[in-house]
């Protein structure tokens, strides 16, 4: 602040000597080379040699791999047509890039599969139930979660069951499941492994946990033998082995066993994600339950058990996802899922172009990536929500 | 006030008798267990005859019949079964070794990126790991496979690499180092320079916690077990030769091949592994709080040994558990392959030997009991260094 006259005056009437300053100066602005961008290029990009090099070396490598891409996916890209003369390399368009017009042809295929294109609307309207489930379940502000819980976990598998395969005396023809395909069946497998690994896998922690020696015993050999194997054998043994372990006259649906097998390797691998969630609960809580008279099942659904869930949600996530990924294995059985329908319609001669493949793969790519990288921001979202509650 | 009444046992129905309950309980799990065992057992006995297929292992002896295209050990069309289930073995083993070793430098160097000052570093290591882990480890493979490898040139216009490799959609082929008289040497000298720096190791461990003096080990070691074999090389006039891949019109000689599939498998797996191990290393490297660091400079460390001898040490604690369970993810992955048809144990035994021989039970088995028994050797591993590294408190 300046010195102004009348302070002046005061100070030389209170004999205070008068080139000594009565207030501070004002700070000096920060040097350039420390603020705005040049600042933030120095500090960030640019503070040693060895960074330098490390930037430029970064910046060619995005280079190299970035405008290529664009190019291809998006600048050089055919966006429609018919079938493969509109991909194929010509003289008035000697580059091609993605073949979108591949993609959108064939989008109800990758859809449905060779489910009957008069029946589709029951797969678009177990997809708005499942929407509806989803969104219910995960968003904490929505209302009645309890009964979101139950109609994600009870109602919705057996409505979506009946009116996936169909039920005659309703009106809905049956679907046999080797007419599935597409996005249905990943999602139908993903959302089954969901729904039976979290009951299940609880089960086998509890068990896991649990003071009688055969039930842990078992679950102990249960989890450990799960995983450790690879999911290709479990769903090998779950597609070959398993009829041979049934009568001969109840042969299980083809689909129906491999949801066995993904439903068993889910719950195995939630089972150790329960177990860390319950032992992080202290034990004065299981005492706590113990001492005002709970029995045991009323002790861990009423008092551990939500806890424990509640902490471990990102893991649970964290598990769907990696259950999502798995979910492409079901391919080497032969289920027509998702990426299936996109091998079998890449090799199709009718849009056989050597841009085929990488589109293909590029829209594969594009779907599995919003699917998990939404999970995953869920997760984290939780996970500062649930550290909010521990700061205070 | 009855003390004595609250001695007594209180009479209760055995209906409510925690321990009768239990016994209940385990009882029932154990018949339902036996009985779901009994049926199985019971109906694929009948399956099995009625579909005439034999159950046993004799198949083992039988002849195999079958072309496997890549083979460590001499195999043939009129080797058996067993034969067929090591060169499986022993494909899987190698794909998942060469994959461990990579993933795991790429890992730590993406990890370290990631940590990194540097704005444009640290997001491009964190836009590999968002992408990598976010698709399915299948898409990447056939990407790599189907995609990349089998659009490469074919054979007439094959990419010409340094020192005389080939590279089209038959694969990569590159020199075979044949020793000549006299390599043998190389490799006693390298066994010597490994006995040797474990020796000098321990040497200098004893002598700096006697004395507090550090000696140069990381420098010996070097020059033990990557100089002294150079010398013995030099020093033989250097006993090597290399047959180089020799290219027909149709077909290339000579040389080592390496099948797209193996190159495809082992590409995959790595990326994708990395992109865990990354985030193994990242947490790993958080959790050693900052206070360590700090003391370290303040007792007058410089960067390099505080990070050599406190950071790491202290980091490798957590990171060693989780980085071997990737190691394990990793081999369980690599029967993946069964997808682009790299002949591993999967694809060799659970595809080509099951479809032929229809044993279903036993082929399975068998494969499972080898993931099983690769898992238990780890986590053994894991727990002895788990012991051997965890901290010591007073």
């Amino acid at each position: 602040m300046a010195v102004t006259d009348t302070q002046a005056r005061e100070a030389r009437a209170a004999n205070i000597i008068a080139f000594v300053r009565a207030a501070d100066q004002e700070p000096l602005p920060p040097p350039m080379a420390t603020t705005g961008i040049v600042g933030w290029l120095r500090q960030n990009l640019f503070s040693t040699p060895a960074n330098v090099a490390l930037t430029i070396f970064a910046v060619l490598f995005l280079a190299w791999l970035i405008p290529p891409m664009v190019k291809f996916l998006f600048i050089d890209a055919v966006w429609s047509g018919n079938d493969r003369d509109a991909c194929l390399v010509t003289a008035e368009r000697p580059v091609v890039g993605a073949c979108w017009g591949f993609v959108r042809e064939r989008f109800a295929f990758f859809m449905y599969g060779f489910y009957p294109i008069s029946q589709r609307w029951r797969v678009d309207v177990f997809f708005a139930l499942l929407a509806v489930g989803i969104f219910w379940m995960l968003n904490l502000r929505a209302p009645r979660r309890d009964l979101g819980a139950i109609y994600f976990f009870i109602v919705l598998p057996i409505v979506s069951f009946i009116l996936l395969r169909g039920w005659p005396l309703v009106g809905l023809p049956v679907v046999d499941t080797a007419n599935w395909g597409g996005m249905l069946v990943t999602i139908v497998v993903a959302t089954v492994g969901i729904v039976f690994s979290l009951p299940i896998g609880v089960l086998l922690a509890l068990g896991r946990r649990s003071k009688m020696p055969a039930v842990r015993l078992f679950s102990v050999i249960f989890i450990e033998f799960v995983r450790g194997v690879p999911l290709i054998t479990v769903l090998f043994m779950a597609s070959v082995m398993l009829p041979l372990f049934v009568p001969d006259n109840w042969q299980p649906d083809k689909l129906l066993r491999a949801l066995v097998g993904v439903a068993m390797f889910a719950a195995a691998y939630m089972a150790e994600v329960v177990r860390a969630g319950l032992q992080a609960i202290p034990r004065g809580q299981y005492e706590g339950a113990m001492a005002v008279g709970l029995g045991y099942w009323q002790m861990m659904g009423l008092i551990v058990l939500p806890q424990a869930l509640r902490i471990t949600i990102p893991n649970i996530v964290n598990s769907y996802i990696s259950l999502f990924k798995d979910t492409t294995l079901v391919f080497i059985v032969g289920i027509f899922d998702f990426l299936r329908t996109i091998e079998a319609a890449r090799i199709d001669p009718k849009w056989a172009t050597p841009v085929t493949s990488p589109t293909g793969y590029a829209f594969a790519a594009l779907f599995y990536f919003i699917c998990c990288y939404g999970m995953s921001r869920y997760a984290r979202n939780m996970e500062i929500r649930l550290a909010k509650g521990h700061r205070r | 006030m009855s003390v004595t009444g609250a001695m007594e046992k209180p009479k209760v129905s055995p209906l409510y008798d925690p321990r009768v309950r239990s016994v209940a309980y385990q009882v029932l799990l154990c018949a339902i267990i036996i009985f779901f065992a009994y049926s199985a057992v019971h109906n694929a006995a009948e399956n099995l005859a009625k579909a005439k297929i034999a159950s046993g292992f004799d198949f083992w002896n039988n002849t195999a019949g079958f072309d496997i295209s890549q083979s460590l050990i001499e195999y043939s069309t009129v080797s058996t079964y067993g034969r067929a289930f090591w060169v499986g073995l022993l494909n899987t083993l190698l794909v998942a070794a060469l994959g461990i070793v990579l993933a795991t430098i790429l890992g730590f160097v993406i990890g370290i990126m990631r940590l990194s000052k540097n704005w444009v570093v640290s997001r491009v290591a964190g836009g590999y790991v968002e992408l990598i882990r976010n698709l399915p480890l299948l898409l990447q493979l056939l990407f790599w496979y189907n995609a990349v490898l089998k659009a490469l040139p074919e054979m007439r216009d094959s990419f010409n690499l340094p020192w005389g490799s080939f590279l089209n959609n038959r694969g990569l082929f590159i020199p075979q180092p044949i020793g000549t008289d006299g390599f043998g040497l190389v490799w006693i000298a390298l066994l010597v320079g490994l006995i040797g720096s474990f020796l000098f190791r321990s040497w200098a461990k004893k002598r700096q916690e006697k004395t507090g003096q550090q000696a140069p080990v990381f420098l010996v070691s070097l020059a033990l077990i990557v100089g002294l074999p150079i010398v013995v090389f030099l020093a033989r006039g250097m006993p090597l030769e290399f047959v180089y891949p020799e290219r027909g019109r149709f077909n290339i000689r000579g040389g080592i091949e390496v099948l797209p599939e193996f190159v495809a498998l082992l590409f995959g797996l790595v990326i994708y592994t990395a992109a865990f191990i990354a985030e193994v290393v990242r947490a790993g490297i958080l959790a050693v709080s900052h206070g360590q660091t700090e003391a370290a400079y303040s007792l007058g460390l410089r960067p390099g040994p505080t990070l050599r001898l406190v950071v790491i040490p202290q980091a490798m604690r957590v990171i060693v558990p989780p980085l071997t369970s990737q190691y394990l993810n990793l081999t369980k992955n690599s029967s993946l392959a069964v997808a682009i048809g790299y002949p591993d144990l999967v694809q060799i035994f659970t595809g080509t030997v099951l479809n032929q021989t229809g044993q279903a039970v036993e082929v399975v088995a068998i494969t499972m009991a080898v993931y099983l028994s690769i898992s238990i050797a780890t986590s053994l591993f894991m727990n002895w260094y788990n012991a051997r590294i965890a901290l010591v408190e007073r």
